[in-house]
């Protein structure tokens, strides 16, 4: 007979014990994981109802993010056309144009001749025969002027537009920042509706896993009380069930990322193709590396916490009778 | 080892389950509880395993007062209590090894340390072998064999069980009976809530009675101390 009395936990060093502290850590972690591939169908659907969930606002944040990134790209490259009066001959317009070069705030001035325009116009628009109906060319002829890369802020650049609508040839000058400026405020707009969005759904998402949680506690009720009654502490007992909300949340966050990696990989082609009929070599960007360990990490986090919600609100009230 | 001072247990329905109850039984001692259903043996049971906290009166077990003890050291304080319950409280979709294995892993203890625990525990109540199948395909005998193998497996100095033998049949009962006084053999302090009175004569050991939820008389048969 070796059932002498004691406490169990005599004579085992404490390094050993901690090594079957994280051992059987692992073990939980495992086996909530080999618990949930018990019933495949019904946690796919639950997986899948994550990585929607959580696919929709990264779809929406690199949305915004590539936008960011185009409209950039867009506003370094800002020029400033200054359309001349017609008296002006290309002698003259030559002159300005080297005298321009010598401002600070300028790095390049290209010359667009009004007949190089419309042939340009021509060819680009298709209306080639209706223009050639034209008596005179309505085009002017056209400095394009390059602002040097320290002067390319808007405030800059309105000043640049009005130096250079003083000079007596030019009839118009167009700083075309507008745009940029309310392209970027659309941006902003999207950015905070996406912010919404993240919240809304990662509010969602650890409602989907506590309610799960919650059918799990609820079907295994028997196990809890046995597990309370020979001993076992409210984290012993929690610490499957957090496993398993771990488990939704990270599967939820591989399939969102496969969504998302999908959905690049299907747009890459026509934006690389309308990008082209810009003339622009822009292409569409992924998480990358960092983004999907945020991603990855954040929908475990999530997942754990509509676990650690569950847990809380339900293991307390299962006690053995 | 086990005191009960005028304790009282009221349920929420307002049934009295115990009233003025006092009792002691000292370390290493075999004890029967007897009565009707309803006669409050369950009840003390639960007392005793922090199933139920009394509404007056106190408790002393092992030298501590767990009278008022914080529910957040219940957990604690129930690894020293091995229990046995009539309908054996297994988890059928775990192999026996698990069964007996659960208060070791709950103690935190290495696996290694848990496998020949488990295997003297189940050697102990004749079940070695059959660590791998589940307790579903054995019969009610030796399901009742896992539950108290589960209840000695962390070595407890105090083991109670409820009913033990209620559905087992007279020869049975009697080897659940022998198995439980051999536990007290090495030190043990045992105590079995059992109506099944011839049984409970049979084995020779100091016997409360209960009745309504008071003492109803005990008796000490000659020789039961020294087994």
């Amino acid at each position: 007979m070796a059932a002498t009395p004691g406490s169990a936990k005599k004579r085992i060093p404490l390094t050993q014990q901690a090594r079957a502290y994280f051992l059987r850590h692992a073990q939980t972690m495992v086996g909530a994981l080999g618990r949930l591939s018990g019933q495949p169908v019904a946690n796919v659907m639950t997986v899948a109802v994550i990585g929607i969930a959580l696919a929709l606002p990264i779809g929406l944040h690199l949305l915004v993010e590539n936008g960011r990134e185009l409209s950039g790209n867009w506003e370094s490259v800002v020029d400033v056309s200054v359309y001349l009066h017609e008296v002006a001959d290309a002698a003259r317009i030559e002159t300005i144009a080297g005298e321009l070069l010598d401002w600070p705030e300028v790095s390049a001035v290209r010359i667009i001749y009004a007949e190089e325009a419309l042939g340009e116009f021509a060819e680009l628009s298709g209306f080639g025969q209706a223009l050639d109906a034209l008596e005179n060319n309505p085009l002017p002829d056209t400095l394009v002027v390059t602002p040097a890369d320290n002067f390319t802020d808007a405030e800059t650049l309105a000043g640049l537009g009005e130096a250079l609508a003083a000079i007596p040839e030019a009839e118009m000058v167009q700083v075309d920042t507008d745009w940029v400026k309310r392209f970027n405020a659309i941006l902003q707009l999207i950015r905070r509706t996406v912010g919404l969005t993240a919240f809304l759904l990662a509010l969602a998402v650890t409602l989907i896993v506590g309610n799960t949680i919650r059918l799990d506690i609820e079907n295994r009720r028997g196990e809890i009380e046995v597990t309370k009654l020979v001993g076992g502490s409210d984290a012993f007992v929690r610490r499957p069930f957090l496993y398993g909300g771990l488990w939704y949340g990270l599967g939820g966050g591989i399939v969102a990322l496969v969504l998302t990696e999908l959905s690049l990989l299907l747009l890459r082609g026509p934006v690389a193709r309308l990008a082209g009929l810009y003339g622009s070599g822009f292409e569409l960007r992924g998480l990358g590396p960092g983004g999907i360990a945020v991603l990855i990490v954040g929908s475990g986090l999530l997942g754990w916490a509509g676990s650690w919600v569950a847990t809380s609100r339900h293991l307390r009230d299962i006690e053995p009778t | 080892m086990i005191r009960f001072q005028n304790v009282y247990k009221r349920y929420a329905s307002g049934r009295d389950a115990l009233s003025n109850l006092s009792l002691h039984i000292t370390p290493g001692e075999m004890v029967f509880l007897t009565g009707h259903s309803g006669a409050g043996k369950s009840t003390l049971l639960k007392l005793i395993a922090m199933i139920e906290r009394p509404t007056r009166g106190q408790m002393i077990i092992r030298g501590q007062n767990v009278t008022r003890i914080r529910r957040k050291k219940v957990p604690h304080y129930r690894r020293s209590i091995g229990m046995v319950f009539q309908d054996h409280k297994l988890l059928f979709d775990r192999s026996i090894y698990d069964n007996v294995a659960l208060p070791l892993v709950i103690a935190g203890l290495p696996d290694r340390e848990i496998g020949k625990r488990v295997r003297a525990a189940l050697d102990q109540v004749a079940l070695l072998g059959r660590e791998k199948r589940s307790p579903i395909e054995l019969s009610s005998g030796e399901q009742q064999r896992i539950g108290i193998a589960r209840a000695v497996v962390s070595k407890p100095p105090v083991l109670i069980a409820d009913e033990p033998t209620g559905n087992l049949d007279p020869e049975l009962s009697l080897e659940i009976m022998r198995l439980f006084k051999r536990f007290n053999a090495v030190g043990v302090t045992v105590v079995i809530a059992s109506h099944d009175l011839g049984l409970v004569e049979q084995m020779g050991h100091r016997v409360i009675r209960l009745s309504g939820g008071q003492l109803a008389g005990a008796e000490r048969p000659d020789g039961s101390n020294a087994r």
